[in-house]
């Protein structure tokens, strides 16, 4: 699976997490989810089970752990699919 | 010195209507909100039919953002959260300011907050897979979830908290609201009650043998207050919301004022003597409605209305004996009473506060609505008040003074003293 389309794919779903007020544009492979996107940090366990659906992978605690940026999350499914 | 505290905004969510507009026209024509549930037959209940608010998906979109409506399945914080902000509205209280409002404060109570997303979790848990909760189980199923949800939508920094006191629950938070302002400790609170639906609440009461099992073919006949074939009570849902405010706070916003709040008292028959887990202790219940008017200082001459707890049960005979003591009044100078339940069944824990939304609007608009279902009244009612003091049809007639008890499982009792408001006191 590409970069291109991990991220396409992953889009979509860090965008239902956005706050009202912040703009999908907003979004850039560097952005940091909670920093950057102001996404309430109680969000990213919501992120990952959307991503384990979305690419049929699990993620571990590890993986959740080190999960900053929309980089950082499509470094960790390129790793799991194969 | 107390403060004098006004009423100054109201929001309902009830079976019988989502709106103050709505719930006025429908309890002045008598029009019942319950309806049939092929649900709870398919369930195997006794009693298969009850009262639901019925919320649109254009109206959640008016009170929730689409994430917060992902993965929401807590129909007790959307009943909340919509009569809640409705009062807020309705009371033209600022809550987009950018500080905590340190003058607001939220008592909002209830009995189980989601018992559906609950659900939810528990199958995902026995699974194995508590990791897949996500992050929506904790805030939709916690007792204070409703009070949560609305402090993060008002900003409200005073008390914030959910009181739990079974079906007196709403009168309780109306009485908790009002001794807070009474005392200088918040101007305004937004206070009230909300309770869940469906057969997971209300399977236990069905469970109990208490609830209406022979109507479920006439939905609309079935919840029966004081009537001689009353058949026990019928389940409801939904909320009650009220914005309780210091007479100078209003005055100051020129907030339109509905009606004051004299008094309250709440107690417990402590289950001795005729108390129990599920039994009112009838001198518990007359100390609490003439702790209530002494609160008030009014005495049972002064009261013009009483809006009764009335569940349709055996007890409402004893209810109306309880109301005859403490008031010491009976026959034809007994005052006007009706049941809300006729209506909308038994709401609960939200009972108390959308009983005492329907109070505020008789006193507001001069009427006494009619206890539908009880033509032919219980003969051990006639036997202690007139029968036209239960109204059969809708009375035009000025209320000054009201009075409203609800009485909860655990013995636990609640009554409060409205009055209309006038400048001098």
């Amino acid at each position: 699976m590409t970069t291109e389309n991990i991220y396409a794919k992953l889009l979509p779903i860090v965008k239902t997490y956005l706050p009202e007020d912040v703009n999908v544009n907003a979004i850039t492979p560097e952005s940091d989810l909670t920093e950057d996107l102001n996404i309430n940090s109680v969000n990213l366990v919501d992120i990952v089970l959307d991503v384990e659906d979305a690419f049929d992978i699990e993620l571990e605690n590890d993986d959740i752990e080190t999960l900053r940026t929309v980089n950082d999350a499509i470094g960790i499914i390129k790793a799991k699919v194969a | 010195m107390r403060n004098r505290v006004v009423i100054t905004g109201l929001g309902v969510v009830a079976p019988n209507g989502v709106s103050i507009n709505e719930f006025t026209e429908n309890i002045k024509n008598g029009v019942s909100g319950i309806t049939h549930f092929p649900e709870l037959e398919a369930l195997n209940f006794s009693c298969q039919i009850g009262g639901r608010p019925i919320i649109s998906e254009e109206k959640k979109r008016d009170y929730f953002t689409e994430l917060q409506l992902r993965n929401f399945n807590s129909s007790g914080i959307m009943y909340g959260v919509i009569a809640g902000m409705d009062a807020l509205r309705d009371a033209k209280i600022d809550v987009d300011g950018e500080d905590p409002n340190w003058d607001l404060g939220i008592i909002f109570g209830t009995g189980s907050s989601g018992v559906d997303k609950f659900r939810e979790a528990i199958y995902k848990l026995d699974e194995g897979k508590v990791r897949r909760l996500g992050s929506t189980v904790v805030v939709q199923t916690m007792m204070s979830g409703v009070t949560a949800y609305l402090t993060g939508m008002t900003g409200a920094a005073n008390v914030v908290t959910t009181n739990s006191s079974a079906c007196a629950t709403g009168t309780e938070a109306i009485i908790m609201a009002y001794e807070r302002i009474a005392n200088g400790k918040a101007k305004q609170v937004l206070c009230g009650s909300t309770n869940d639906y469906g057969p997971y609440i209300w399977g236990g009461f069905d469970a109990l043998k208490v609830m209406a099992y022979k109507y479920n073919n006439n939905p609309t006949k079935a919840s029966r207050p004081m009537s001689e074939t009353a058949n026990g009570l019928v389940p409801g849902a939904g909320a009650g919301a009220f914005i309780l405010e210091s007479l100078e706070s209003a005055k100051t916003r020129g907030a339109k004022i509905y009606a004051e709040v004299l008094g309250g008292a709440v107690n417990s028959g402590g289950q001795r003597g005729e108390g129990s887990m599920t039994a009112p202790n009838s001198i518990a219940v007359q100390r609490c409605i003439k702790g209530a008017m002494t609160d008030a200082e009014v005495s049972g001459a002064d009261i013009d209305y009483i809006n009764g707890h009335l569940t349709a049960t055996i007890k409402d005979s004893t209810e109306i004996k309880n109301w005859c003591a403490a008031l010491e009044r009976s026959g034809n100078d007994f005052p006007y009473i009706n049941s809300l339940k006729s209506m909308v069944g038994h709401c609960l824990a939200a009972s108390g506060s959308i009983e005492c939304v329907a109070t505020i609007l008789q006193m507001q608009h001069g009427f006494v609505f009619p206890s539908i279902n009880c033509e032919d009244l219980h003969p051990e009612i006639v036997a202690l008040i007139g029968s036209d003091k239960v109204p059969q049809k809708k009375i035009d007639t000025p209320i000054n003074i009201a009075a409203k008890a609800s009485f909860g499982f655990g013995d636990v009792n609640a009554c409060v003293i409205f009055g209309k408001y006038t400048s001098k006191k």
